[in-house]
């Protein structure tokens, strides 16, 4: 039953996106600067359809209804409530529903917020934007249907993979999405300026509100997902350069590089070729980050299921988007001329926006290397943390100081920087990072000149905040934590202990400063799991303090899989972090135990670093 | 003389340029020294040039009953149903890490029958196969 009626209103869904585009350009025709009426009622009505049709996977989830293939392969009868509802976008056809949401969504509130701006930009957005939505519709209904129905329904389900059944990916998901598919609305905006030739300005201020939202959720997003891999994974680290981290950080970059760019075309009116390709960019890598993780081409840390048809559809989809915007963008663009004085807030954020391509292209090459060298040579190889660290930490302590300096510097002309200031400033940041070796006791060159940067970055962004008459309390929040970011992924990756050893029931042992005691094993059975939880006493032997932690070996029965629980105690200054695995055929159980100083402080740096995204929309959202 | 604006201009660019070619040479660069060549023990057999001082992967299935667990050191035998490297690893090992399982392991060749991983990769999925292992399994099974 919830099958054919998740497949009538995907139909509906189509009716009602055709029925948008061909409206649409009737009303092009029309001379007037009136928006049909038609137009928005079909609008309303496409993303109540499309919110309806998602909704029923939900309740399929929820009653178990095992009739639809997708809820048989992704949940179980068994699991918690939560998880049902959650399983509904944790598997590939009810991600891509959630997909089409906000792309509808955003759709839908672009039509209806940018009502000053004129017209035939509006609809040739609201054209393109439904030419996406139709794309991947009929990807959904050919290719990965989650209402494709099973016959004979089976009884029992065959359960979420236990390590995404946990409430930061339950929400991990939707708010990546709306940073990556919210993308798409800049992309449909910036092709819709090229063709009806609203340039400038009015048109950064037009997409504006999105990118800054869009930037902020995917920023929240990429946090949830890395804390998760933290206590999940089981190694202790944060970010691991894999492919499908990767691919989630390149259209970050993108937009970074596009918040700024948008600054200099509000204020200044140029750069809008630049800012054209960067939104094109930016839609373009969250696509090709889809593909590149759905299509099982690269080699993850991270599983998938993969399914080659899914990767050639996204692949012609992506290879038709990228032709026909550039074809659009060359056939359309008229050039415009641009001048910069090379001592002007123009020039830093043509700095900033020249950084974050250097990111990027670091990321993008690291990430689809091994997929070339196999294609040219078929030597298999992978790219590992070692090529990135030793190519973007140096450049980001360049990076700290321009961010630093340049939104000091004023538009147009600058007269002359205050070097008094930068060299106090600078003195305080060198101090502050003597204290901070002093007290850690150890020494790297690059740790230092990262310690200097990040903390020239922090105290200038702060003594900003103090000067200007008007200021900008979002740049300065963001900023702000952006350098205590660096500054603590410095701290924490230099200072970090880590030692694995292993041990029976009831041993001790002593490694370093620390006492290490298996004390005892318990076997606990819950809903859907049973486990082994194991107590180890720490005692540090220069304080005498002694703390108690609780790692767990999880087996779940659906499917059946065995998880590593972390066991983290955290406070402000460090996190003490034990994983516990038992060792095929044998008494003894390894012992991973790491020490991660001022861990916290990097999640918070990343939520105050979005809160600043926010708070720019606000600001943004009044002043218009 | 050119005018002012084209000097300036074409100086930007120039340095624009430079910088574009500093950038890409260092990432090349950078990528040349990082990557890890993946072999599988019929590779490791039949290369005649093999670096032991460079850090590579290693790719097969742990064979049965040869997991042996001391105090503070892990050895099996990786195997492709052809050939076999002998594994020696220090250190926590992934989930599902398990006798007749698959495996990729991260370190040094120090002869052409043993390899101390620093790594072994962590997977999530039981059915889950790196996609170069799965490629390897199918040749030698046929």
């Amino acid at each position: 039953m919830l099958s054919n009626t998740g497949n009538f209103l995907l139909i509906l869904s189509i009716l009602f996106t055709s029925f948008i585009i061909y409206q649409s350009f009737a009303c092009l025709k029309k001379t007037n600067d009136m928006i049909f009426k038609s137009i928005y009622k079909i609008s309303l009505l496409q993303s109540t359809t499309i919110l309806i049709c998602f909704f029923t996977l939900v309740g399929a989830f929820m009653v178990s209804d095992f009739s639809l293939i997708n809820v048989y392969q992704n949940s179980h009868t068994l699991k918690p409530i939560f998880y049902k509802i959650s399983g509904t976008w944790g598997n590939h056809e009810g991600s891509l529903l959630l997909w089409v949401i906000i792309l509808t969504i955003f759709s839908f509130l672009f039509l209806i917020t940018n009502k000053n701006h004129p017209k035939n930009y509006r609809i040739n957005t609201l054209i393109i934007q439904n030419i996406l939505i139709l794309g991947f519709l009929f990807f959904i209904l050919f290719n990965s249907n989650p209402f494709s129905s099973i016959s004979p329904i089976p009884k029992e389900g065959l359960g979420l993979n236990p390590i995404l059944q946990d409430p930061a990916l339950a929400i991990h998901p939707p708010l990546l999405y709306v940073g990556f598919v919210g993308s798409s609305i800049y992309f449909s905006a910036a092709m819709a300026s090229v063709i009806t030739n609203y340039s400038g300005k009015f048109f950064a201020q037009s997409i504006k509100s999105w990118v800054i939202i869009s930037w902020s959720f995917q920023t929240l997003g990429i946090l949830v997902g890395s804390i998760w891999a933290y206590y999940e994974l089981g190694w202790g680290g944060f970010w691991f350069w894999d492919p499908v981290e990767n691919a989630s950080l390149l259209p970050w970059f993108a937009m970074t590089a596009l918040l700024h760019s948008l600054l200099v075309l509000e204020k200044r009116n140029i750069l809008y070729f630049w800012s054209i390709i960067l939104c094109l960019l930016t839609f373009t890598l969250s696509v090709t980050g889809t593909f590149l993780v759905r299509s099982g081409i690269l080699n993850s840390v991270h599983t998938f299921a993969n399914d080659p048809s899914r990767g050639i559809y996204i692949l012609s989809f992506l290879s038709l988007m990228i032709f026909a915007s550039v074809y659009i963008l060359f056939t359309k663009y008229k050039p415009t001329n641009d001048q910069i004085n090379s001592n002007s807030k123009e020039t830093f954020i043509l700095i900033n926006n020249w950084f974050m391509m250097f990111y990027l292209i670091t990321v993008l090459l690291g990430t689809l290397y091994p997929i070339f060298t196999d294609a040219i040579s078929n030597n298999k190889i992978s790219v590992g943390p070692p090529f990135y660290n030793s190519v973007i930490i140096p450049v980001v302590i360049i990076f700290l100081f321009f961010m630093a300096i340049g939104p000091k510097v004023r538009w147009i002309k600058n007269e002359f920087l205050n070097f008094k200031d930068l060299l106090k400033i600078i003195v305080g940041a060198i101090a502050v990072n003597f204290i901070i070796t002093y007290f850690f006791k150890s020494y790297s060159l690059i740790s230092n000149l990262i310690i200097i940067s990040s903390v020239f970055l922090i105290i200038s962004t702060i003594s900003d905040a103090f000067k200007k008459p008007k200021i900008n309390f979002a740049r300065i929040i963001s900023h702000f934590s952006f350098g205590f970011l660096i500054f603590f992924i410095g701290l924490n990756h230099n200072f970090s202990i880590e030692k694995d050893f292993n041990l029976k029931l009831g041993e001790t042992k002593k490694i370093d400063n620390y006492n290490f005691e298996l004390k005892d094993l318990k076997l606990q059975q819950y809903d859907n799991y049973k486990a082994v939880i194991g107590k180890i006493q720490i005692s540090d032997l220069s304080t005498n303090k002694k703390r108690t932690l609780n790692p767990e070996i999880r087996i779940y029965d659906n499917p059946q899989t065995l998880t590593y629980e972390a066991s983290i105690k955290t406070n402000f200054f460090r996190d003490y972090y034990l994983t516990m695995s038992n060792i095929d055929r044998s008494d003894y159980y390894n012992i991973k135990f790491q020490e991660k100083p001022l861990m916290i402080w990097i999640w918070i740096s990343v939520v105050m670093l979005s809160f600043g995204g926010f708070l720019s929309f606000i600001r943004n959202a009044k002043n218009n | 003389m050119l005018p002012k604006k084209v000097k300036k201009r074409a100086s930007l660019l120039s340095i624009f340029l430079l910088l574009s070619v500093i950038g890409v040479f260092l990432i090349l660069n950078a990528l040349n020294k990082n990557i890890l060549y993946f072999n599988s023990p019929t590779d490791i057999k039949i290369s005649q040039d093999i670096n032991y001082n460079k850090k590579m992967r290693v790719g097969g299935m742990v064979k049965k009953n040869t997991l042996n667990i001391k105090d503070q050191e892990i050895r099996f035998i990786i195997t492709d149903f052809k050939n076999e490297v002998e594994v020696s690893f220090k250190g926590t090992i992934p989930n599902l890490f398990a006798e007749g399982k698959g495996v990729v392991a991260e370190g040094k060749l120090q002869d052409k029958k043993f390899f101390i991983a620093e790594r072994i990769l962590a997977k999530h999925d039981e059915n889950y196969m790196p996609p170069e292992l799965k490629n390897i399994m199918k040749e030698n099974a046929e």
